[in-house]
């Protein structure tokens, strides 16, 4: 199905600035400015722009360890996500969460995860939710390669099926469980062909190509809220920085980053597409793409100059009788 | 006013509140039975019957039988809690926590906190506990210890019907993460249960017996086991003070600490394993907040270190009882006790 004009500028706008937002956190961490854990989603942005495109606030998504670019696909808000990067009091989750638990519950953003298959059970959980209070909302699992080993996994899509939910599990195989290649960890030819194992129809796409993840996204995001229940769709993909950053990357081929920058990035492969079928001027992209890099510019000023949270919250939003 | 057992009070907790609020649903391995088969669909209502009925009132979309996959239910039922149900999963014996504890404490316990405020899970855990059954090593363990540890769970213990059915409808109306701890060996006993819905308050202890010499702290079946040891104890002159903190968390410290203030002397019955127990835990929240009320060496009454035992002979050595009570407070009143 063709997408409109707005819809292909507001899918575009939409990974520019995961890939800025990215881009940008991987340089201030090497910085030392940021704490802790971050794991980017650089390379991958047409699987979380595809799929959450068809969904609104009602529609839940669970995400991963690599969380920023869902956050940001959903709907979250920039400035908040920077500032709880950073760790400030006024990010998204108070600066309690940070990059590995970023969270928008009125986003229908469940959280990145900090375990691993950590979010499919949860999205049987928003599913059910849906179903049992008539929203007509679905729920997305997004897990990586590495959770789609996982027994949490498995069972959730045995329970979906099961309880008949309209859910979707999004396997995102970037072809690293951290270090370890996916070839080598997951026993099947192919991650899709345990669909068949639960009874669920299976997909394979091209996660490079925004146009192919945004029509299977529709079929089986349509299949879920009309009642024909969960799907799982495999998304072949490739990230361009680390499990982590830090990571070395040493288990990576010699230039296999730069080759797949240049010959199958995602921003890349949708500006020609756009641009040969005439949908679109190259300065629109232009325009974009400098405003999300002006976005994020503002997003980490602003983060740096925000305060830290203080004693007063360190145990608030928890119960505490101790 | 009615008498009712354990199990009676909890269903009918849960009755209450599937009647009084639509987003209450239960979910659990069995907890109506039948699903699927040729025969009744209510069949079992939990392997011991304690939500029979619930299907036939409040509907096959409420009271939702699981596949034996506690991860992927346990963790639907966080993910429900977060998104506008209040669910109360049944894990069907704590022994299985291991099979699923992720979603409970990493994922259920912590999105208030981690999420910054901006979620609730209103989610009710309701699991059996216990020895006494025969049941051996992998479905008698008590384990609440390892919950009251995590921070965001709250943790309960009823010791009767009356408490069981006040303390369940609190659970189901918490916003937080509840886990409901239920004595497999108390779901026969009988007591007066008014017929309306009624709240007990968590972190509230109840004194179930007044006493000056000895303050005697006991949790679920261990509060029945401390009051006979204190009625027997009442014979020879010794007057006990019973306490059942009803929670372990929020644990109401103060009245505790009040209780062996009085008395200046205090014995904690545990039926967990004894290493990092509630009663390690009691006893050294006394030692740092009330020692010098202390006239004696504080008594901790635990099981021994070891799984439970199969065999009736070993199994009745291996859970504490009103005896062993008696032999804790004989060590420290020496002059008025001859266990």
């Amino acid at each position: 199905m063709q997408l409109s004009r707005d819809d292909l500028l507001k899918a575009y706008r939409s990974m520019r600035t995961i890939r800025a937002f990215e881009d940008r956190v991987h340089d201030e961490f090497a910085t030392g400015d940021i704490p802790g854990f971050v794991h980017l989603y650089a390379g991958e942005e047409a699987s979380a722009v595809g799929f959450c495109m068809h969904l609104e606030d009602r529609d839940r998504i669970a995400s991963t360890h690599r969380g920023h670019g869902h956050c940001i696909a959903k709907g979250c808000d920039v400035d908040g996500m920077m500032m709880e990067i950073y760790g400030r009091k006024d990010g998204l989750c108070g600066g309690k969460g940070g990059s590995m638990h970023i969270a928008d519950l009125s986003k229908g953003m469940m959280g990145a995860n900090g375990i691993v298959g950590g979010g499919p059970p949860l999205i049987c959980g928003a599913a059910l939710s849906a179903k049992t209070l008539g929203t007509g909302g679905v729920a997305i699992a997004f897990v990586g390669d590495g959770a789609s080993n996982q027994g949490t996994t498995f069972e959730s899509m045995n329970l979906a099926k099961v309880w008949d939910l309209p859910a979707v599990f999004v396997v995102e195989d970037n072809g690293y469980a951290e270090s370890t290649s996916s070839r080598w960890s997951v026993s099947a030819e192919e991650i899709v062909h345990r669909a068949e194992a639960f009874g669920m129809p299976g997909h394979q796409v091209d996660g490079h190509d925004f146009f192919a993840v945004h029509e299977v996204a529709r079929e089986v995001i349509d299949r879920a809220r009309s009642g024909g229940g969960p799907s799982l769709v495999e998304v072949k993909l490739n990230r361009y920085y680390g499990h982590f950053e830090g990571d070395a990357q040493t288990y990576r081929g010699e230039g296999e980053v730069e080759r797949l920058r240049q010959t199958i990035d995602c921003l890349d492969l949708f500006r020609s597409r756009v641009l040969e079928a005439g949908l679109l001027e190259a300065e629109q992209l232009d325009e974009i793409d400098a405003e999300a890099k002006a976005q994020i510019d503002r997003a980490t000023a602003g983060a740096k100059a925000a305060p830290m949270p203080t004693r007063a919250d360190l145990l608030t939003d928890v119960y505490i009788s101790y | 006013m009615a008498k009712k057992s354990y199990r009676q009070a909890i269903n009918e907790a849960l009755m209450q509140e599937m009647e009084r609020d639509h987003r209450v649903i239960l979910m659990g391995e069995d907890v109506a039975g039948g699903m699927g088969a040729e025969g009744e669909d209510d069949a079992w209502g939990g392997p011991l019957g304690v939500t029979k009925g619930l299907m036939d009132k409040c509907g096959r979309g409420r009271v939702l039988d699981t596949p034996i996959t506690e991860s992927g239910f346990i963790g639907a039922a966080a993910g429900a809690a977060a998104t506008g149900l209040r669910p109360v999963a049944e894990l069907m014996f704590v022994d299985f926590m291991g099979v699923c504890f992720d979603q409970i404490y990493n994922q259920a316990a912590k999105f208030r906190y981690m999420f910054g405020g901006k979620a609730v899970t209103p989610l009710v855990i309701r699991t059996m506990i216990g020895a006494g059954f025969r049941a051996a090593a992998q479905h008698s363990q008590c384990l609440y210890p390892v919950f009251t540890h995590i921070p965001g769970l709250k943790c309960v213990m009823p010791s009767g019907p009356y408490e069981a059915k006040g303390l369940l409808i609190q659970a189901i109306r918490d916003d937080d993460p509840v886990v409901f701890f239920e004595h497999k060996m108390l779901y026969d006993i009988e007591e007066e249960v008014p017929d309306e819905p009624y709240t007990i308050p968590f972190g509230e202890a109840n004194i179930v017996r007044d006493g000056d010499d000895v303050t005697i702290v006991a949790f679920s079946r261990m509060v029945h086991v401390a009051q006979e040891a204190a009625a027997a104890l009442s014979k020879k002159g010794v007057e006990c003070e019973v306490i059942d903190p009803r929670t372990t968390s929020p644990l109401d410290l103060d009245t505790i600490l009040e209780s062996v203030e009085n008395t200046g002397r205090l014995v904690v019955v545990d039926e967990s394993s004894p290493r990092c127990n509630v009663a390690t835990d009691i006893v050294a929240q006394v030692a740092q907040d009330g020692f010098n009320f202390l006239k004696a060496p504080a008594r901790m009454v635990s099981p021994p270190h070891a799984p439970v035992p199969f065999s009736s002979a070993l199994e009745d050595l291996y859970i504490p009882n009103a005896s062993t009570v008696t032999e804790a407070i004989a060590e420290i009143m020496p002059d008025k006790v001859i266990a």
